[in-house]
This record gives C-alpha cells, structure tokens and sequence, in this order.
C-alpha cells in the first residue's frame, strides 16, 4: 500500500470573479522512500496541490478528493486536531522563501525545538540535544551559537538549512519540498539539493521534490509528475521521461532545456498556462502544442495507459521526442 | 541599546524647549488677566493690583519672564501656584495618582477587551462576529465621550444605582493616602468595604475613559493580524501542526504587537493628559480636571507646570514604546 494516497483531487478558490479551478483531478501516489518530482510552469498548481495535502490552503480554498490517505489512515475524516498530530510529525514540508518563512520574533532554536516539544514530548534537555543534532546534520557550522541566532542574522542557504532541520525534526515519513532552491543563489541551490538528497537517503523518508528545474529533476528523482493548468498530464519514471516524454508538454519542456539545444536560439513553449478566463473547451495544452489538430481543441483528452506514461493527450508521442 | 537611549534622550531637548516656549506663550495669548480673576467679584484697588502685577514680574518684558521661568524650570523649581500658593510640584503629585490610576485602568480595560477581540475578529474575518466587532468599534470611537459617560450614569447610577455619580470614594470611608492610589490605599486602611467603594467608583469613568482605546486598540489589532497572517512564517508554523491557538496567539499575535504597541502607547499618552472630559463629568480629582480649572483661572504656572510635566510623561511613554519594539522583534533591535 502506498504511504501516501491522492485520487482525484480537485481545489477550487473562491474569488470576487467566480470559482477558480486551481487543481483539476490530480492523482499522486508515493511509496515509503520514494522520491517524487513534481514539474511544471508557474500556475500549474503544484504548490496548491501539496498545500491542500498538508490543510495548509486559506478558507477560500475547496477542497475536494476521492481519496486522500497517508498510511492508510483518511486525511478527509481526521478532525482538524488529530490530523494536527500528522502534519509536522509524519508529513512536513518546507518553502520557496526560506527567509520570510522563519518567524522573526523567534531564535532558530525555539522554533525548532517547538515540533519536538509538541510531536515527541521531549524535556528541555532533550529537545536542545536534538536540536543540536539537527542543525549538525543539516551542516550549519557552530550550531550551539547559531541556536540563539535571530531569523534576520542568517543568510538564505542557511535559513533553508534551518528549515529542512525544523522539517526533519520529528523524524517525517514524508518531506514535501516546495521549490526549496528558487530563491536561493544558484551555487547555493547545488548544496540544499544535496543536503536534501542525502538527508533522504540516511533516513529513508519518501520526498516530494516541487520544482520546475528539469536538472534537478534528472540528479534527484526517481519520479516525476508533469503538471499543467492544474492537471497531471504525465508520470513516468525519471530516465523513461527523460528518455521517451509522451505528452507534448513534457517534449517541448524538455526542448526548452539549454543542454539539449540544437539551435542557437533555445526553444520555448509559445504562450502563458491558461488562466481563470481562458481555459480552452478541449485539451487544455492545446493552444499551445505544435500536434493540435480539431479533436484537441474541442474534446478533453483522455488519460492514456501507463506504458504511455498516463499522459493525458489525444495523440501521445510513440517514439523519442 | 544604551547608546540608542542616549540619543533619544538628547532628542528630548528640543522638544522640551520647545513645550515649554508653547506652555508660556500659549496661557499668555490667552484673554483674560489672572490678577483679576483672582480678585473676583470683590474687586481690587489700582495701588494693589500694581503692586500684585509687579510681584508677579509682568512688568517685565516677556523674554526676561520667560528667562526667569526657564532657569528656574532647569532647577527644579516649576512655581507656585497664584491661586493656592502651594509649588506647582506639589499640587501635581497630590492629584496625579488619580489621573494615574484611572489611567491605567481604562488602558488595562481597553487592552484585555481590544487586544483579544481584534485577534478573534481576524482570525474569523468576514464573519458575524467579525463584522459585529467592527461596527461596534466604530461606533464606539464615534461616540462623544461626554454624551456616553451621561448615558452610563443615567443608567447604572440614576436607574439602577449600582455605581456612584461621581467621586474616587465614600465619605463615610476615611483613611490616610500613603500611595495615593484608592485602590491600594484601601486596602492598606484595612476598612472593611473601602477597596469595593473605590473599585464601584473607578467602574464608569474607566469603560468612560477606556472606550475610545478599545475600539482604536481592536480595529489596530485586527488590521494588523490580518496582515501577519498572510506571512509565510504563519504557514510555517500551521505546517508544524501547532494548535490554532499557538499560531495566532504566539506566531501571529507577537509578530501584530508592533503597530499595536504603537497605538497603545499613543492612547497612554492621550489617557495621561486628556482624561479632562472625563474627570470633570466624573468630578475625579485629577491632573485633567486640574488643568482645566487652572485655565480658567489663569493660573499661569500651574498651567505652564501641568502641560510640561503631561508632555514628559507622554515622551517617555513613547521612548518606552520604542524599548518595546526592539524587546518584541530583534530584527528592529538589530537595525537601531
């Protein structure tokens, strides 16, 4: 059975302009110690997805599933203080902002040793020993003085390291790591990458990598999810996608990629994700793929079988992109 | 953070020159001659009216007046009082801890009502609740404070006759003013009965005092949560699994603090040195009400006294104010 279970998960916003359909019927399985990648543009609703997962979405957000199971356990039944005992402890997750996502008010170490106090009952002692640990295995140099630091004192790199400390504090099954790097300098992106990574492989957790870095994506995952306009549109493992993509969409993302370039102008993928008022009647890549014909623009496509990745397209690619 | 206070305090030169200058031009400007109030009804002969204008140096020029009254302010030494004789000082210390006391009692009301109502408004905004609070702030800050503490008295003491009209405490009731607190005092006098007569009193003139805090505190409050809420280090620690009441009360709440402390500050000092409508409906023998009577008689030093001392204690309010913002957020600290 899969450590975490989504089917059908659809989250709907409310705004002053009517509902807006953010995630569209998103499946996501993921096994104990598995590491997912989930890709896509900006607005493809990766992030809600997982927010939605995590009950983290402002009251303005619907949301809906047929399933939603970690562990077996129903996520949609636990009243809101049981699955508080989930979240922080066996799911965590941690941001793109690393700097604006830490409390200012607090040291680092009151806000790491909060999880612990809360999910693992430790005394004082306990909860400063492993916090200690913590910021050793996330690699912050002089960890006992940087306990006492402010938010403010730390750069980005190392406020991410705090971060993922805070997030693996209470031992997770399960880390989601929402475009951990975006904001960080890129020689900096390379080692919370790695950090990540490692951390995975030490304690066997199963990672959700959110990102819409191709690169990162072929060094770290085992899987990927594609998504678009708040649709899955392909899971393949990582060396098939990269290998054989079968969804448009994951082609021409995979075109876009510089070391793939054959030309001296990179290409790109013409046009925006749709939005809330221009979303198509047919398939909703269509405007923008180079294979549409008349069936794509009128008649949503249908999710194809696993050997074609589930890609959800009328015409899947067969061969190498 | 020492030299940080030091250099606020040197800020306070200027402005301490500066309300000085104002106190004395501003009774002067003023119509009205304190010679002659003083003679009242009875009036005053020519020869003892010079005499009187001589022995309170008016027929020097102003800026020697002026002079002589600030050499002696920098001693020390604030007047005395034309009306009561007594030094300026004197008469301020006996009433001020009434002033005080009710001051700090309408802010101690309008805090624990405001600051928890504000962040229960934000926390549920939009809704019933949450709007229900917000036209009563407003109506609240609306309301001319005269008219209120009429319509309180009407009801609670005319009607219903729970609480006193006016005064800090029973006649029956006499005992020795050590703090010049009531309510510590009546403790202190062990008379059974007193501390409840002096709490009855306080009663109207603190939700009197503390209703236009209140509103301006929670609408303060509400904002301003409603803005730390939206923060990533919010989500962040909803992410944690902490109960809501951590996360708004803790996370939020200490982050919102700083606009808040802002206005709270703002309203001690209002509270300090405007309490006047207040102590004169309530007849509470205060600073507010001292000013004011001090005004209408031209009680030049008292008068020149009162707004230093008010305006002291309002800028040590806001330096304490600004300690405060560093003790709640170090980044402000950090920047100072």
């Amino acid at each position: 059975m899969a450590l975490l279970s989504i089917r059908n998960l659809t989250v709907e916003f409310a705004t002053a302009s009517g509902s807006f359909r953010a995630v569209d019927g998103v499946d996501v399985a993921v096994e104990a110690g598995d590491i997912l990648a989930i890709v896509g543009e900006s607005g493809s609703g990766k992030s809600v997805s997982m927010l939605a997962l995590m009950g983290l979405l402002p009251w303005t957000a619907t949301v809906t599933a047929d399933e939603m199971s970690f562990d077996g356990q129903d996520l949609r039944k636990l009243a809101p203080r049981t699955r508080r005992r989930i979240i922080g402890k066996d799911i965590a997750m941690i941001f793109q902002e690393p700097m604006s996502s830490l409390n200012p008010c607090f040291t680092v170490g009151f806000q790491i040793k909060e999880g612990l106090k809360k999910h693992m009952g430790l005394d004082a002692r306990a909860r400063e020993a492993r916090a200690l640990d913590l910021m050793e295995m996330v690699g912050i140099p002089d960890p006992a003085r940087r306990l006492n630091a402010y938010p403010h004192q730390l750069s980005g790199g190392m406020s991410q390291r705090v971060m993922i400390a805070m997030a693996i504090a209470c031992r997770p099954r399960l880390l989601i790591a929402d475009e951990p790097t975006t904001a960080l300098d890129v020689t900096i992106q390379a080692q919370i990458i790695d950090l990540l990574t490692e951390l995975q492989a030490e304690t066997g957790m199963a990672l959700i990598l959110i990102t819409h870095d191709m690169g990162v994506v072929a060094e770290t995952a085992r899987r990927v999810s594609v998504q678009y306009a708040g649709q899955k549109v392909e899971e393949q493992p990582v060396g098939p996608l990269f290998a054989t993509p079968h969804h448009p969409y994951t082609s021409a993302l995979l075109a876009a990629l510089p070391e793939r370039a054959t030309t001296r102008l990179l290409p790109t993928i013409p046009g925006v994700v749709p939005g809330q008022f221009d979303r198509p009647g047919g398939c909703l890549f269509a405007p923008r793929c180079a294979f549409a014909d008349d069936l794509c623009r009128t008649t949503p496509p249908p999710v194809q079988a696993p050997d074609l990745g589930l890609a959800r397209c009328h015409h899947p690619l067969e061969g190498r992109a | 953070m020492i030299r940080y206070l030091l250099s606020r305090l040197l800020t306070f030169l200027p402005t301490f020159l500066g309300v000085t200058l104002i106190s004395f031009a501003f009774i002067r400007v003023l119509p009205g001659d304190p010679i002659i109030v003083m003679a009242g009804e009875r009036g005053l002969t020519e020869e003892r009216y010079a005499e009187l204008y001589r022995q309170f140096g008016f027929d020097q020029p102003l800026p020697v007046q002026f002079w002589n009254y600030l050499t002696g302010v920098l001693q020390g030494d604030l007047g005395t009082s034309y009306v009561t004789k007594r030094p300026v000082w004197d008469e301020f210390f006996a009433l001020f801890p009434a002033t005080l006391e009710l001051s700090l009692c309408a802010i101690v009301f309008a805090i624990a009502i405001g600051l928890p109502a504000g962040v229960i408004a934000a926390v549920n905004r939009g809704k019933l609740f949450d709007r229900a609070l917000m036209s009563t702030a407003l109506v609240g800050y609306s309301m001319p404070i005269f008219w209120w503490a009429l319509l309180l008295i009407i009801v609670f003491s005319g009607n219903l006759g729970w609480t006193p009209v006016s005064g800090r405490m029973d006649l029956i009731y006499y005992f020795p003013q050590v703090t010049g607190f009531m309510l510590i005092d009546s403790l202190l006098s062990g008379q059974n009965g007193a501390f409840a007569s002096a709490v009855r009193h306080l009663i109207l003139p603190t939700i009197v005092l503390g209703t236009i805090p209140l509103a301006v505190i929670a609408r303060q409050t509400r904002s301003a949560m409603l803005e730390v809420l939206s923060e990533d280090y919010i989500r962040t620690a909803r992410a944690k699994g902490l109960s809501p009441l951590r996360v708004n009360g803790l996370h939020a709440l200490r982050n919102a603090m700083i606009p808040v402390i802002t206005v709270i500050g703002l309203s001690v000092g209002t509270l300090l040195a405007g309490a006047i409508l207040t102590e004169t409906i309530f007849s509470w023998p205060g600073i507010g009400k001292w000013m004011v009577d001090s005004i209408f008689r031209r009680d030049y030093p008292v008068v020149q006294g009162g707004l230093l001392l008010i305006a002291s204690m309002v800028m040590v309010v806001n330096l304490t104010v600004d300690i405060l913002y560093g003790l709640i957020n170090p980044k402000i600290r950090a920047r100072k």
